[in-house]
């Protein structure tokens, strides 16, 4: 029964997210239409050839298709750790940088534009962002955690700490940036500028395998929602299994904030409206919540580049995002327990 | 002789600095309901989750049908112990069915899928618990009573040996109250332990084979309702001022609060009335009103 359904969404969603994807591959200062979009993707297969304009060919397969997989694999990891995290605190305004993920990777990444340190390949920013992103979600762990135990709301008070702390930094770091500060006001921004193969591969490799990682310990999620004692009861262990989601989530939210920066919104928005489609049950929320998150973030994307001149996709996601999630908050009944 | 489902021996246990048991042993067969009663923060609560391992212990043992409670992991804990909490938390719309199976947990492989073994148990459980009929309807869309049954079933599904109740009475009406007792006491005479912590002595009296009585920590006394339940008992624990008789109606002990421990009127008259040449039985004392220090 529950196999019928899971497996009916995800096809749908993974429908969904192959026609936004191929709309938003034809927007931008030169539109495509998507059914050329189509025969130039579908050329790849062997047997099968495009008769469409060579410089249409090289604009979809260098430029358009790496943004929209990154979008794709970035929407799919915030999403996923969003209900990931939002079910590890029973608690809904939990995102995926609750515990200061984004901030640090701010601060490393920041540092990085104001100091002009470089790496090969331009790997400086994205190493310095995750490693910043990692340390700071550590940190509010060590500090939250006392004699084997991490209380939540403990951990919940440290990460709103830390992430202040960690913004302060960063707005000083602003001040003293220079030349520079556009840069990272732009990637502070969420940005998919710049979007390569190589990027993509980046993320993908750390946060696909991580998802799956995460998905026999669905049933551990749901025990959660009971609370504590009642997960323990049932038999989950619950602080080993609590250090191990916060710390596979972080490390998802850290890879996609590394390379696309402090896109908000998307952890948090997407689980809210899947959980008012499918139900709590995360062995369906968490795969639909993650394809729903790629969907979202190409779509929105799409809009970014739609415009004369591009948007930080941030500002989209929050644009859109924000409203929508107030009318749902006024109109249905999101849980708020 | 088999193992006891529970034996805990000299227990203690400290929270916020704060001795919450001391010393406290409790022995629990299969078949046998035994009830903890005692006033407000005896640790009676406590004592249940610290048999569960989710609160830690400072010394002493819990054996759970034989096994050091303190070597289990949590999965091994959950086959051998299933707990009823007092406050449901199901704020989450998980149909009624799926609450029930959570109960699995522990006898479900991480990486394998729900057996036809599983579905049966979690079928029987709610059978069982009668909410059979709520099975499709969300946790968050039925009535308190209903809730509690659905996390009675819960723990029946878990399938354990023994079954932990923290006030299963609390929050239903006067018929639920006596349906659910019924209900544990049939749970019992299919071989379970059950160790429930009951506020109402009446009830307590009524279904339990045994009582134990906790005050500040500490066994203030142990064993059938008779010998548990006297006035100088509960004055000790509650610092009342009780009465105890026989229910004409139900056949079992009553006790009436006539005031506090401090008020006058208990002044030595037979406060026991039992049919047969009742003996173990003490005139009230009267307490010095610290009781439970």
């Amino acid at each position: 029964m529950y196999v019928v359904r899971t497996g009916g969404w995800l096809v749908g969603l993974a429908a969904l997210l192959a026609a936004v994807a191929t709309v938003s591959a034809g927007v931008g200062p030169v539109a495509i239409p998507p059914r050329e979009v189509l025969s130039v993707v579908l050329s790849a297969l062997p047997g099968l050839s495009t008769d469409a304009p060579g410089a249409h060919q090289t604009i979809i397969l260098r430029v358009r298709l790496p943004r929209v997989a990154l979008a794709a694999v970035v929407g799919f990891a915030l999403a996923a750790a969003g209900t990931v995290m939002q079910g590890f605190f029973r608690n809904p305004m939990a995102d995926p940088s609750i515990v200061g993920v984004s901030s640090g990777a701010a601060v490393g990444a920041v540092a990085v534009i104001v100091t002009g340190v470089s790496l090969p390949f331009g790997l400086g920013l994205p190493a310095a962002a995750f490693a910043g992103a990692l340390c700071a979600a550590f940190g509010v762990y060590v500090i939250a955690s006392e004699g084997g135990r991490t209380p939540v709301a403990t951990l919940l008070l440290a990460g709103v700490a830390v992430q202040t702390l960690l913004g302060a930094v960063v707005s000083f770091a602003l001040v003293h940036a220079g030349r520079g500060i556009r840069e990272a006001v732009f990637w502070l921004m969420g940005h998919l500028h710049g979007s390569t193969w190589g990027k993509v591969h980046l993320v993908a490799a750390v946060a696909v395998p991580l998802i799956l990682l995460l998905l026999p310990f669905t049933r551990d999620l749901n025990a959660l929602l009971l609370g504590e004692a009642d997960a323990q009861s049932v038999g989950v262990d619950v602080e080993r299994t609590r250090k191990l989601l916060l710390a596979v989530a972080s490390v998802i939210t850290a890879a996609a904030v590394a390379v696309a920066g402090v896109i908000g919104f998307v952890g948090l928005i997407v689980p809210h409206v899947m959980r008012l489609l499918v139900g709590p049950d995360h062995r369906i929320l968490l795969p639909t919540s993650a394809l729903a998150g790629a969907a979202f973030l190409v779509a929105a994307d799409a809009v970014a580049r739609a415009g004369a001149a591009e948007l930080p996709v941030g500002i989209v996601t929050a644009a859109v995002g924000a409203p929508f999630f107030l009318y749902l908050l006024r109109n249905r009944e999101v849980p708020t327990a | 002789m088999t193992d006891p489902a529970l034996r805990v021996d000299s227990l203690v246990v400290d929270r916020g600095g704060r001795r919450v048991l001391d010393g406290v042993s409790v022995r629990a067969r299969g078949g046998d309901v035994v009830g903890l009663v005692g006033p407000n923060g005896a640790g009676k609560t406590t004592l249940l989750r610290a048999c569960t391992g989710a609160v830690g212990t400072e010394s002493g043992e819990v054996r759970l049908a034989g096994a050091d409670a303190a070597t289990l992991s949590a999965r091994e804990t959950a086959r051998r112990v299933a707990s009823v909490p007092q406050e449901p938390s199901l704020d989450f719309e998980f149909p009624v069915r799926e609450a029930v199976a959570m109960g699995r947990t522990a006898h479900v492989s991480r990486f394998g899928r729900r057996g036809p073994e599983d579905h049966t148990a979690v079928d029987r459980a709610m059978e069982r618990a009668s909410v059979f009929d709520l099975a499709d309807r969300s946790v968050t869309a039925i009535s308190g009573g209903e809730r509690a049954r659905v996390l009675l079933a819960r723990a029946l599904a878990q399938d354990t040996p023994l079954l932990f109740l923290d006030e299963p009475t609390a929050n239903l009406d006067v018929n639920h109250q006596v349906r659910t007792l019924s209900l544990v006491r049939e749970l019992a005479a299919d071989g379970r332990a059950v160790v429930a912590s009951i506020h109402d002595l009446d009830l307590a009296a009524r279904f339990c084979d045994s009582l134990v009585l906790l005050a500040d920590g500490r066994v203030r006394a142990a064993g059938t309702p008779e010998a548990v339940l006297t006035p100088k008992a509960l004055a000790d624990a509650f610092c009342v001022d009780a009465r105890v008789s026989r229910d004409p109606a139900t056949d079992s002990l009553r006790v009436t609060v006539l005031g506090d421990c401090d008020s006058t009127g208990a002044d030595g008259e037979r406060a026991v009335e039992r049919p047969s040449s009742g003996d173990d039985t003490v005139p009230v004392p009267r307490t010095d009103g610290r009781g439970t220090d």
